[in-house]
């Protein structure tokens, strides 16, 4: 709880982290709110397709007569959920890995390593494609697996970096001499150290992970929800012709600007808290 | 450099490829049993063969036999793999992988070298300028820049730039990689046509990465500019502009060499959505096209294809870098 209180006290002070911040909030809200107030209603009326916003539709209509706002509230929670917990799976089995990988050293380091290194140069996005055609994602869970899956590996190299750099100060060497187990030496030792660290890259991660995603999505590899904004772009760019049709814009806009103006917060508040954390580009900024 | 360190360097890059054979072989194991019963059925049916020697075909096509024990089928897939041979497409079925690979290869690393070349060359330069001037307009503009097209992924640009360019203002052409009317040559309307088309690919890539580039060379350019050489340059009484060519650009470009081949890998990835758009028939086009028709041979000979290139790119840069800068020795 004092480490909250701590980062809000951070987000308080930098207006970059200030500005992610309700940006993220905003779409936290969106996603955890707007699906208990809205309704979806997925029926297809060709009599009221391609509306123009009005007070009944805020943003309109897209090419089978849907609510498009209501898709887009609904996209959020599903968005939102993936990226959330490809971050948490992500963070764990990096930072276990790297921590293991740092602490162990000799031959085990070594080959942990170079299978990050590996999971590093194999291009992560086809392996995506292929598997999302071997297994059958058909929920947030699963994506989300699969996802964090090819994403631990600059985690955990960072992270490792971290702890060879702490694993000499004092404090770990005097947990050594008092025999205290790795796990405790890891998670109440060294843990506090690098939170901040860990902090930052949950939200890049969530930021990559929503990218992923959506790009995902919109080839049509995880087609188990119709309102996933990366859904909503391929249906507007492929079904209805949105590309051609001028009526059809502002349902493919939609889900394009919501997903840029996330991924902008996402990028702010995790520059502002590095900046506010990492003493190097503090000093820099001072001098 | 010494021998051994390079020696050592390819050992590790081949380790890496054959992880990645391993990789791509489980995943070729995965192959539903369904589509090869499927392909097999077929295949007897249109041939008039018996069923038996029908699932003998097939096997041969996608290297992978899933009566074999393990151990076999593994031997299987390397000797193919040893005769260059990635099996045969389950779509269709007269092309092979390899034709396909021969065919997108060449589009991919055309559009992508030239995207990197290009953002690259911008991108140095208007980091050595931003460090040279540091309180110019200039910083601002690109820091804002590098963070918006960081934000907005680059699928999304591509969506954008085809509506705006290829649908709505009909400058360019929105699919394929030449006009079916000109024959492939050495001739002038071929090259316009091939110009005409990567335009839009090549742009997209260019506005994402060049203000990461900018960003990076900024950077080193300003710790180099603290190094002592640079001050004894101002003490010869050089011109600004010799030091800043001469001193700055060209140490503060090393450490940027291995980005190239990271920056690589990383378009290499996202070239399957950007490709896709712009139905541009490179490697990510084809990656995501045999995934949507199930086509497991196709997916994972590009998928093995395109893990090799990044590999190599990787080590390419690894030995250039140690080549370009004395103080890097490859050790270990």
């Amino acid at each position: 709880m004092r480490y909250v209180k701590e980062l809000w006290e951070e987000i308080k002070v930098n207006k970059k982290a200030m500005i992610g911040f309700v940006i993220l909030m905003f779409f936290i809200l969106m996603a955890t709110i707007g699906p208990r107030v809205l309704k979806l209603d997925l029926t297809i009326r060709f009599s009221e397709r391609y509306q123009m916003p009005s007070w009944k539709h805020i943003l309109g209509t897209d090419f089978a007569g849907r609510d498009t706002f209501v898709q887009l509230v609904y996209g959020s929670q599903e968005v939102l959920s993936v990226g959330i917990l490809t971050a948490t799976f992500t963070i764990l089995l990096g930072f276990f890995i790297g921590a293991l990988s740092g602490l162990i050293g000799k031959w085990v380091d070594s080959i942990i390593m170079f299978i990050t290194n590996l999971f590093l140069t194999i291009p992560q996005f086809p392996i995506l494609i292929v598997i999302s055609t071997l297994i059958k994602v058909s929920n947030p869970l699963v994506f989300s697996l699969i996802l964090s899956l090819f994403s631990w590996g600059g985690l955990a190299r960072a992270i490792r970096s971290q702890i060879l750099s702490l694993k000499h100060s004092e404090f770990i060497v005097a947990c050594k001499i008092m025999n205290l187990s790795t796990m405790h030496i890891i998670f109440k030792e060294i843990m506090p150290n690098i939170i901040s660290y860990i902090a930052v890259n949950f939200i890049f991660i969530i930021q990559s992970a929503v990218n992923a995603s959506v790009g995902l999505m919109m080839l049509g590899l995880a087609p188990y929800s119709p309102t996933n904004w990366g859904m909503m772009i391929s249906l507007a760019v492929q079904n209805t012709g949105g590309i051609f049709n001028p009526r059809a814009y502002i349902y493919l806009l939609s889900p394009i600007v919501c997903l840029a103006l996330f991924q902008l917060g996402c990028i702010f508040l995790a520059n502002g808290l590095d900046e506010a954390f990492n003493p190097r580009i503090k000093s820099q900024k001072g001098s | 450099m010494k021998i051994k360190a390079v020696f050592k360097k390819v050992l590790i890059s081949f380790t890496t490829v054959l992880c990645a054979v391993l990789l791509t072989f489980f995943l070729l194991r995965l192959t539903p049993g369904s589509a090869i019963d499927g392909l097999a059925r077929q295949l007897a049916q249109t041939n008039g063969i018996t069923l038996e020697a029908a699932y003998e075909r097939v096997a041969k096509m996608v290297n992978y036999d899933p009566r074999e024990p393990l151990h076999k089928q593994l031997i299987r897939y390397v000797n193919e793999l040893l005769h260059g041979n990635l099996g045969t497409s389950m779509i269709y079925q007269t092309v092979t992988v390899n034709e396909i690979v021969a065919k997108a290869l060449p589009w991919t690393v055309f559009v992508l070298s030239i995207s990197l070349l290009i953002s690259f060359l911008i991108g140095i330069q208007l980091g050595t300028r931003m460090a040279w001037k540091r309180n110019s307009i200039l910083e601002p503009i690109v820091s804002i820049y590098a963070t918006i097209t960081s934000a907005v992924p680059g699928f999304i640009i591509a969506i954008l730039l085809l509506v705006i360019f290829a649908y709505n203002l009909n400058w360019f052409p929105y699919n394929g990689a030449y006009d079916i009317d000109v024959t492939p040559g050495f001739n002038l309307p071929f090259f316009w046509s091939v110009f005409k088309h990567a335009f839009l690919p090549i742009l997209t890539y260019v506005i994402t990465s060049v203000g990461g580039w900018a960003l990076a060379m900024k950077g080193s350019a300003i710790s180099v500019l603290g190094e002592d050489y640079v001050n004894a340059a101002y003490a010869r009484g050089l011109s600004d502009k010799t030091i800043m060519k001469n001193y700055v650009r060209r140490n503060a470009l090393l450490p940027l060499i291995t980005s190239l081949a990271m920056n690589f890998g990383f378009m290499i990835s996202g070239s399957a959505l950007i490709e896709n758009i712009f139905s541009y028939p490179g490697m990510g086009y084809y990656i995501a096209q045999a995934s949507s028709q199930r086509d497991y041979t196709l997916m994972q000979g590009l998928l093995l294809v395109t893990a090799t290139a990044v590999i190599i790119a990787n080590l390419i840069a690894d030995l250039i870098y140690s080549k370009l800068d004395p103080r890097v020795s490859i050790e270990e």
